[in-house]
């Protein structure tokens, strides 16, 4: 029994186990000389994990009693999660071995970080919740704080940790109180309880839940941690930030709210379309007044989740669909971006101003060329791809009798539009500045034009993404 | 074959229009040329080789949507074959002469470009028309009408540079947009009912539509009726009828080969290609053909008289043109398609030659187009008034009377035949109004025709001396179309006189028509009860021909056996109308202004064609463009830009300041804020979930 059990964990117990290995190894030889080694083989790992996870794995099992449970969504997610990771790993590379950031732990964090996602989109308990969401978390911790000469980057790390740490309270107190109501820490057996109906005790365990997991993915009113952290930390972590675990974080929630709570959409359906709409508004608007554009992003991420928590909020397959369509489209988008945006410097030191951009086009009309298509994506302008990402969230809505929230959500992407634009303004037909002068190492000139490639070429058929998330959603949803 | 000539227009238009930077203006004048000739001989040979019998030549399948399902197909029978002819040369004849006419325009400056324009233009023009032509359905026949409607802006608007064009242009687009609004809801209207577009679909279920009643503007009509008239809204804007035909006069803004090619012989009978084409339909639909009869020949009679005081030299021949094709529609409101499509083809002929031919005049006159600066002219371009004269005698309609009687075959010029043939229709299909307009309007057509030859090629030379001086006979490649229409208008109507109108078995071999007409219509009421048998089966038969008249339509019959005074009527209006002229023109050239001066108001009522344009203009467009210019200053200046630009200036960026303030940089604030969203969706979840586990107990 117990070796069936590992066998379904078997790819995070590996992943931890080089974690762990490579940890040993590289204290007792070079240290910090291996550390670009390390990430690329950590890199290279999770990309055989992702393929290994991909291609094996039929129907739905469960380990350890229920508490670990590998599906279809799982592994989709987790895909998903390791070649984010991982593209994010090996862009980071160049980046921080300049600036001498590039520590061997770096790799490690990372790798256990994405051990603990694993474990979060497979969790099938209330406890394999909080280990996986804990593991995550403190690995991001350090990571936010990894320039501890910075005063900045420190205080990132440490804004993420005490309002980190105050989130986990709640989702603790969340815990608690379902697990008190329900009897069970195991979503089957709570959704077992709901079964005639919720209690009110049930509610506000779930409401505490949610406001954990709404924390993770910084949807508002819980994102305030957001802008600073993604400006605080080196870019490399914020784009690993805006990636992999906002993916997780997504998967976790829906996880819970259907598995868990599957037999009571009505109730967390209003509360996840509250959030929805409050993120995509306040991303959209809080963005026109940023000048940084790391900051900028932060505020696109939040309004990106918002709509991805508008396919969740239909609570159908479909809406999950498409809200598993619409993480890897974002996911696909900022992993160009933030190749961009890694990639502008001045005299050996990063730029972070959007003036700076300023006629960028004239300089370097290809890399202008690719970010235009990347905003344009953002924004959701047809044809690019980010337009089917918004088209299918937005049809899930509208089908799931939630034409309002459908309404808010064009009107914030109008909004949004214009930030977005705003940078494509500069770039274009901004006044003269100095210009900027970094050249792109082929890792991130890679990165940025297969993003944008795949934003134009995707309108075909989003490289068969769609069954692969429909059949994904079929598993999670009954 | 039939593919073949469909598509070599468009090649040839594709080619000349986007490639003729890498091969050059004169091989794509050359290009679209060869081609239209090479369509044009295949279509003379499907033309002389025809058997009647309708063929459908699949071409793609195209819409397929709910219950509609259409092919792409070309549907050959003898109207199309008749109109690809018609189509072909014209257009063939108009490319070449086109080499001449357009290898020097001012308009364009020495270094412009648009030559290969020009002919590719004309190539799309004819594309779309054998498009409109040879249509299997509704809905492909309705793609070519837009077509040429879109081949005709961009040809009237062609000196883009000139204001007058480019108004002329929109001009025609837009009248023929509300005729296109009828032809469209009419086959809305058909596909509704018959749930295909299909012609065959819709000539089976003609009969049924007959006995269909049809709810629509708040009154009940009868649905074979309805239709009818819905699809002649929509020829009356293509075939500029009464109400519709403003744009004709105007589109004359165009360079001369175009106004022969659409605005004469090809585009503008498409209305009348309509209603033969529906025949099925019309036939069951009386009140249809009485209104198609009351329009035809309203528009014959008032385009008539307004063509005799016009002064620059298109317009009386575009007038000359309306007033015919109100002819061709008598005849297909009187139930005699072929008298119709007879007049359609020998019009085609000779109102091209007298286009080409007024292009060979203002050519040779430098492009002076007022008749009043003409004079003369007989001497300086003799093959053109040779030709013009033919096309004269043809139009007027020069014949021997009774030669039919006498010599067993008609003699005379086409124009004789044809219009006689549709004058004697209206005679027989009982309408009065039709008849005596028509042969007023014969008398007409007379008088301006030959006030238009004498005021140009007789007389003094008047206007600009220096002109005159340089007036020459126009290059060979002008010339030859002439020659060639001249040949058409002199005899294509004793060629075909028989098949279309004159001899009803060959009429009847010819379109294919269904042996049931002659069953019911030889006898007349002796074989009743066969009648009654050979009706039901009609509409199945009908399929088989070209045109179909119902067993009750004896018109034909009737036309052939009128009386002596109604077929000699036309003839003596001609003798008329060309006495008055030559009376006014050549004995006393002072008669003309001071007949004006006496009957003042009549000749400026006639002079500003009715008042129909500033009618339209006190009634239609200035209110249209009132309320536009309210919609877009108030409805959209204001309250749309004005909201957008409020949220946008105003409200957002004021939120964006509130959410920059809120983003203080103290962790306190950070957690305060996710206290307070808690404790907001907590009392939202606590009030809405009392309720509802309330009520659920």
């Amino acid at each position: 029994m117990m070796s069936a059990d590992l066998t379904i964990v078997l790819p995070e117990i590996l992943l931890a186990l080089y974690a762990m290995l490579a940890l040993l190894g590289a204290v007792y030889t070079g240290k910090d000389d291996t550390a670009s080694l390390l990430t690329w083989l950590t890199g290279g790992v999770f990309v055989l994990l992702a393929i290994w996870i991909g291609t094996t794995g039929g129907d739905r099992v469960t380990a350890f009693d229920g508490m670990f449970i590998a599906d279809g969504f799982a592994r989709f997610a987790k895909v998903t999660i390791l070649l984010s990771a991982a593209a994010v790993l090996v862009m980071s590379q160049g980046y921080m071995e300049r600036r001498g950031l590039l520590r061997f732990e770096y790799p490690i964090l990372v790798a256990l970080a994405v051990v603990g996602m694993m474990v979060m989109v497979s969790a099938g308990d209330l406890m394999a919740l909080y280990m996986g969401l804990e593991l995550q978390s403190l690995a991001l911790y350090v990571v936010a704080s990894l320039r501890r000469d910075s005063v900045k980057s420190t205080e990132a790390g440490l804004k993420y940790f005490i309002l980190g740490a105050l989130s986990s309270g709640l989702l603790l107190y969340g815990a608690s109180l379902t697990y008190g109501f329900a009897g069970t820490t195991l979503f089957s057996g709570i959704i077992a309880a709901t079964q005639g109906g919720v209690s009110l005790g049930l509610l506000f365990g779930l409401v505490f839940l949610i406001s954990g997991f709404a924390f993770k993915v910084s949807a508002a009113p819980f994102h305030m941690w957001t802008p600073d952290v993604y400006e605080g930390s080196p870019t490399p972590v914020t784009a690993f930030f805006a990636t992999a675990p906002k993916v997780a974080a997504m998967g976790l929630f829906a996880r819970v709210v259907f598995d868990a709570f599957g037999g009571v959409v009505g109730e967390w359906q209003q509360i996840v379309a509250f959030l929805s709409v409050v993120s995509m508004f306040l991303g959209a608007i809080a963005a026109i007044g940023q000048t940084n554009i790391k900051r900028l992003m932060a505020y696109s991420s939040i309004a990106h989740m918002g709509f991805a928590l508008m396919g969740l909020a239909a609570g159908s397959a479909f809406g999950v669909q498409a809200m598993l369509i619409y993480l890897a489209i974002y996911v696909t988008m900022n992993i160009g971006t933030f190749a961009f945006i890694m990639a502008m410097e001045k005299d050996g030191r990063p730029v972070v101003e959007i003036k700076a951009l300023s006629l960028y086009s004239k300089r370097e009309p290809l890399r202008a060329l690719a970010m235009l298509v990347l905003l344009f994506s953002l924004a959701g302008v047809p044809p690019m791809v980010g337009f089917f990402g918004k088209f299918y969230v937005l049809r899930a809505a509208y089908d799931a009798n939630l034409g309002w929230l459908a309404v808010a959500g064009v009107i914030a992407s109008v909004i949004g539009a214009f930030y977005y634009l705003r940078i494509v303004y500069y770039m274009y037909f901004g006044a003269e500045t100095e210009a900027l002068d970094g050249r792109m190492s082929p890792v991130l000139w890679t990165a940025l034009m297969g993003s944008a490639a795949i934003m134009v070429f995707g309108v075909v058929n989003l490289f068969g993404i769609e069954p692969l998330a429909a059949a994904a959603a079929a598993t999670l949803v009954h | 074959m039939a593919t073949i000539i469909l598509f070599a227009p468009l090649i040839g238009a594709i080619i000349a229009g986007f490639g003729w930077k890498w091969i050059g203006e004169t091989a794509a004048q050359w290009l679209t040329t060869g081609l239209l000739f090479l369509s044009c001989l295949l279509s003379w040979v499907i033309f002389l080789s025809f058997d009647g019998v309708t063929q459908h030549i699949e071409i793609l399948r195209w819409i397929q949507s709910g219950s509609l399902d259409t092919s792409w197909a070309i549907r050959l029978d003898r109207l199309t074959a008749i109109m690809l002819i018609v189509v072909t040369t014209v257009s063939a004849l108009v490319h070449l002469y086109s080499f001449g006419y357009m290898a020097h325009d001012e308009n364009f400056g020495e270094q412009g470009t648009y030559k290969a324009r020009f002919f590719a233009y004309l190539s799309l023009f004819t594309f779309a028309m054998l498009m409109l032509v040879t249509a299997d359905n509704l809905v492909q026949m309705f793609f070519g009408w837009e077509g040429v409607g879109l081949a005709s802006y961009l040809l009237i608007g062609f000196y883009y540079r000139k204001p007058s064009a480019s108004a002329a242009a929109i001009k025609a687009f837009v009248v023929n947009r509300v005729g296109d609004f009828g032809f469209a809801l009419g086959i809305f209207g058909l596909f509704y009912l018959t749930d295909s577009i299909r012609m065959d679909d819709v000539f089976a279920a003609a009969p049924k539509l007959a006995t269909t009643d049809l709810h629509f503007l708040w009154t009940t009509w009868n649905a074979a009726n309805l239709l009818g008239v819905l699809l002649f809204i929509g020829a009356m804007g293509k075939s500029a009828q009464l109400f519709l035909h403003t744009w004709l006069p105007d589109a004359m803004e165009g360079p001369t080969p175009v106004s022969a090619l659409i605005h004469a012989a090809t585009m503008v009978t498409a209305g009348v290609f309509l209603v033969c084409r529906m025949s099925p339909l019309m036939e069951y639909a009386p009140q249809a053909k009485e209104m198609i009869l009351w329009i035809g020949g309203a528009t014959a009679f008032f385009a008539a008289t307004i063509g005799l005081v016009q002064n620059d030299i298109k317009r009386v021949i575009a007038y000359s043109t309306c007033s015919q094709l109100g002819y061709m529609f008598v005849a297909a409101g009187a139930g005699v398609y072929g008298a119709a499509m007879f007049h359609l083809l020998t019009h085609a002929f000779f109102k091209a030659m007298l286009f080409l031919g007024a292009g060979s005049v203002i050519h040779a006159m430098h492009h002076e187009q007022d008749m009043r600066n003409y004079g003369g002219l007989r001497k300086k371009i003799p093959f053109t008034f040779w030709a013009m004269m033919i096309g004269t005698l043809a139009i007027t309609g020069v014949g021997i009377p009774f030669s039919k009687e006498i010599f067993g075959l008609p003699i005379g010029f086409a124009g004789f035949l044809s219009k006689d043939a549709i004058i004697e229709s209206a005679w027989a299909s009982g309408s009065g109004f039709a008849f005596w307009t028509l042969v007023i309007a014969a008398a007409f057509t007379a008088f301006y025709s030959w006030r238009l030859m004498f005021m140009t090629f007789y007389g003094p030379q008047k206007g600009n001396a220096h002109t005159h001086d340089h007036a020459h006979e126009s290059p060979l490649n002008m010339l030859i179309p002439l020659g060639v229409l001249a040949i058409g208008a002199a005899f294509s109507g004793m060629v075909w006189y028989n098949s279309f109108f004159g001899d009803h078995a060959k009429m009847t071999a010819f379109f294919a028509m269904p042996e049931t007409h002659e069953a019911a219509s030889a006898e007349g009421g002796a074989k009743a009860e066969t009648t009654a048998e050979t009706t039901a089966e009609a509409p199945a038969a009908a399929l088989q021909g070209a045109i179909f008249m119902g067993p009750d339509n004896h018109v034909l019959e009737t036309a052939h056996e009128a009386p002596t005074w109604v077929k000699i009527s036309p003839f003596i209006a001609m003798l008329a109308g060309f006495l008055l002229a030559f009376q006014m023109y050549i004995r006393r050239p002072d008669l003309p202004a001071k007949l004006a001066e006496a009957q003042r108001p009549l000749y400026l009522f006639l002079l500003n064609k009715w008042y129909f344009d500033e009618i339209y203009d006190f009634v239609f467009v200035r209110p249209v463009k009132a309320l536009g210019r309210f919609l877009w200053k108030e409805g959209d200046g204001k309250i749309i830009d004005g909201g957008i630009n409020g949220v946008a200036l105003g409200i957002v960026p004021y939120l964006t300041r509130l959410a920059g303030r809120a983003q203080s940089g103290y962790i306190f604030t950070y957690a305060f804020a996710m206290v307070l969203g808690i404790t907001a969706i907590l009392t939202w979840i606590s009030i809405t979930g009392v309720i509802s586990l309330g009520g659920a107990q």
